[in-house]
């Protein structure tokens, strides 16, 4: 992929830093339950979990920041996968689920869903699948179309986003209350959710993931270019269409309950990428767990700068993310790769 | 072998091929060679199936193309195409890829694989560079990586479109040598080329296509007696003789 040309590491560095990534992982799950406008010992911590702490703490914990947790690890580790494998299949480094329109398309499908049918909390994920696949889809269509220009797609993908923005805009209008808190959800956030809220995301992304790593060879062959994945045997046309429902079963089992989170699926790609090369299977597995990690330590950063007030995850997200893609920008420029 | 009869192919309204009829053979290196927008690059493309033809019939050992699947074609024909993304992996990784059509659900390398790998980078004179990134590559050092993934698909013809395209001479040569050695091996290699000196020097049989059709089809020997290669590229050849056979120059 014409990113950025760097130079990756070997397979032992590789596995120390997936290794390192997990660790770092741990430790700020660990800090993500003890740390926020109460502190709690980390002993304490480990009590409740192991179902032996009792009182308020205990409940903090269990109920408020324990599926904070699973919400950040969850939306971070299928979002960053998204990216990885719709940059991979579209060959183009831009292409992230919030550039291109398919985080705003499971929004759209998310708040529709809460319109039409408010009670059905748990047919989120279908419709928020829905929605992403609409929206990669029409990416798809578009990048056959408009062939190698890069440039076109992600034109493309920011008026088909404004578009579904639009039309979530339009259903919160006529039905206010579609969006509980709807502020939340168009800048992104793992408040108030509860475990059971999270199962059915839960089972999406596991199985979306395990499916991505289990086509990680497939992806490697597409970014050699769609002839030579072709040449090599490659149902290519296949793939791609079964690798991007699988992106956007991932975006969008994470938009139903954390909102329109961004720069999530295009930052983690890219420093992994930087960090460790393109071959898809360590790439898929290092996203995973630093699209948790970023958003965990950004959700933990969203409690403590301003305790006891919170900003939103998305917010701080953001914050950390603009300047970055920034530098990507002027960093190809420099490099002399286009878009 | 390959063998291409009456085939045509080409795009939505516009056709390119006109009916072709060519034999890929074993042992031998075929360069393609005529003016830009010819059809040399479509009959490669059509040849292995990755283009539909519009018509005639593409023969691999004699079973029609549409009867093999995809995996079948690729291990019966590697192909290199004219350009190629990058990818930020090591060469060694590349090459690896080559062995995927001998791979199933769920596509795991295995051992041979890895050994394949090993020997193929050998034979093209590129085992320093398994471990490093292909980006960091010269033109050059990529194209023998694209030659060991090609014979790591260990196929009996191998297609490459203008491989010596961006390189400078003496690696222009270089991949001649290679392409040579590859047909000594009992394999069919074709070429598209632009230089016609490199393709009169280097291959066995060239064929000169001209508006979807080929024009004339032969040894060097005898595209360099005919007039058609004069009418058709508007150039004119020279020639001397050195201890390692002709050398052909634009005059």
């Amino acid at each position: 992929m014409n990113s950025l040309r760097t130079f990756s590491v070997g397979s032992k560095g590789r596995a120390g830093l997936i290794a390192l990534l997990a660790g770092l992982l741990a430790l700020s799950g660990v800090a993500s339950l003890a740390f926020g406008a109460v502190s709690i010992p980390p002993g304490e911590v480990i009590a409740a979990l192991l179902g032996r702490g009792s009182g308020t703490t205990a409940s903090i914990v269990l109920y408020a920041r324990l599926p904070r947790l699973c919400g950040c690890l969850l939306a971070g580790a299928a979002l960053a996968c998204a990216g990885v494998i719709i940059q991979g299949v579209l060959n183009n480094p831009l292409a992230a689920p919030n550039v291109i329109g398919v985080n705003s398309g499971a929004g759209l499908a998310t708040a529709l869903c809460c319109a039409l049918a408010p009670g059905a909390v748990r047919w989120t994920p279908l419709a928020a699948f829905l929605g992403a696949l609409v929206g990669v889809l029409l990416v798809l269509f578009i990048a056959e179309r408009a062939g190698a220009a890069r440039i076109t797609l992600v034109l493309a993908g920011v008026a088909m986003s404004s578009m579904f923005g639009a039309g979530i805009d339009a259903v919160v209008t006529f039905v206010p209350d579609a969006l509980s808190g709807y502020t939340d959800f168009r800048v992104g956030g793992v408040k108030n959710l509860s475990m059971a809220r999270l199962a059915p995301a839960f089972w999406v992304i596991l199985i979306a993931l395990l499916i991505a790593l289990s086509l990680s060879n497939e992806l490697d062959l597409l970014l050699l270019g769609r002839e030579t994945a072709q040449s090599l045997g490659l149902p290519a046309k296949w793939l791609r269409l079964a690798l991007l429902m699988v992106a956007a079963a991932l975006a969008g089992a994470a938009v139903s309950f954390a909102g329109l989170l961004g720069f999530v699926g295009l930052l983690v790609p890219h420093i992994m990428r930087r960090l460790l090369g393109e071959d898809s299977f360590p790439l898929l597995l290092s996203s995973a767990l630093g699209g948790g990690l970023l958003l965990t330590v950004c959700d933990l950063a969203s409690r403590l700068i301003f305790a006891p007030f919170e900003l939103p995850l998305g917010v701080v997200l953001s914050l950390a993310g603009g300047p970055f893609f920034i530098w990507l920008l002027l960093k190809q420029r420099r490099g002399g790769g286009g878009l | 072998m390959i063998a291409l009869k009456n085939l045509r192919a080409g795009y939505p309204g516009r056709p390119v091929l006109e009916g072709v009829d060519l034999d890929f053979r074993p042992g031998e290196v075929l360069a393609v060679i005529g003016p830009n927008g010819c059809g040399k690059s479509t009959l490669l493309r059509a040849a292995n199936g990755l283009l539909p033809r519009t018509g005639g019939d593409v023969l691999l050992d004699g079973i029609p193309l549409e009867r093999l699947s995809a995996r079948e074609t690729a291990q019966k024909v590697a192909y290199l195409p004219q350009s190629r993304s990058v990818p930020n992996i090591t060469a060694g990784r590349m090459v690896l890829h080559g062995r995927f059509p001998y791979l199933s659900y769920p596509r795991r390398y295995r051992r041979e694989d890895h050994e394949m790998v090993k020997r193929t980078l050998a034979w093209v004179g590129a085992s320093d560079l398994a471990s490093r990134p292909l980006a960091e590559l010269s033109g050059g050092q990529r194209q023998k990586v694209y030659l060991a993934m090609a014979l790591a698909q260990d196929t009996e013809t191998i297609l490459m479109d203008e491989p010596t395209t961006y390189l400078d001479v003496g690696c222009q040569l270089e991949v001649m040598a290679l392409a040579r050695r590859l047909a000594e091996e009992g394999r069919a290699v074709v070429m598209v080329l632009h230089d016609l000196t490199l393709a009169l020097r280097c291959a066995h049989r060239a064929a000169l296509l001209h508006e979807g059709r080929v024009r004339q089809l032969g040894t060097p020997e005898e595209l360099y007696r005919g007039e058609a290669l004069e009418q058709v590229m508007g150039v004119t050849l020279g020639r001397v003789e050195t201890a390692e056979g002709w050398r052909y120059f634009y005059r």
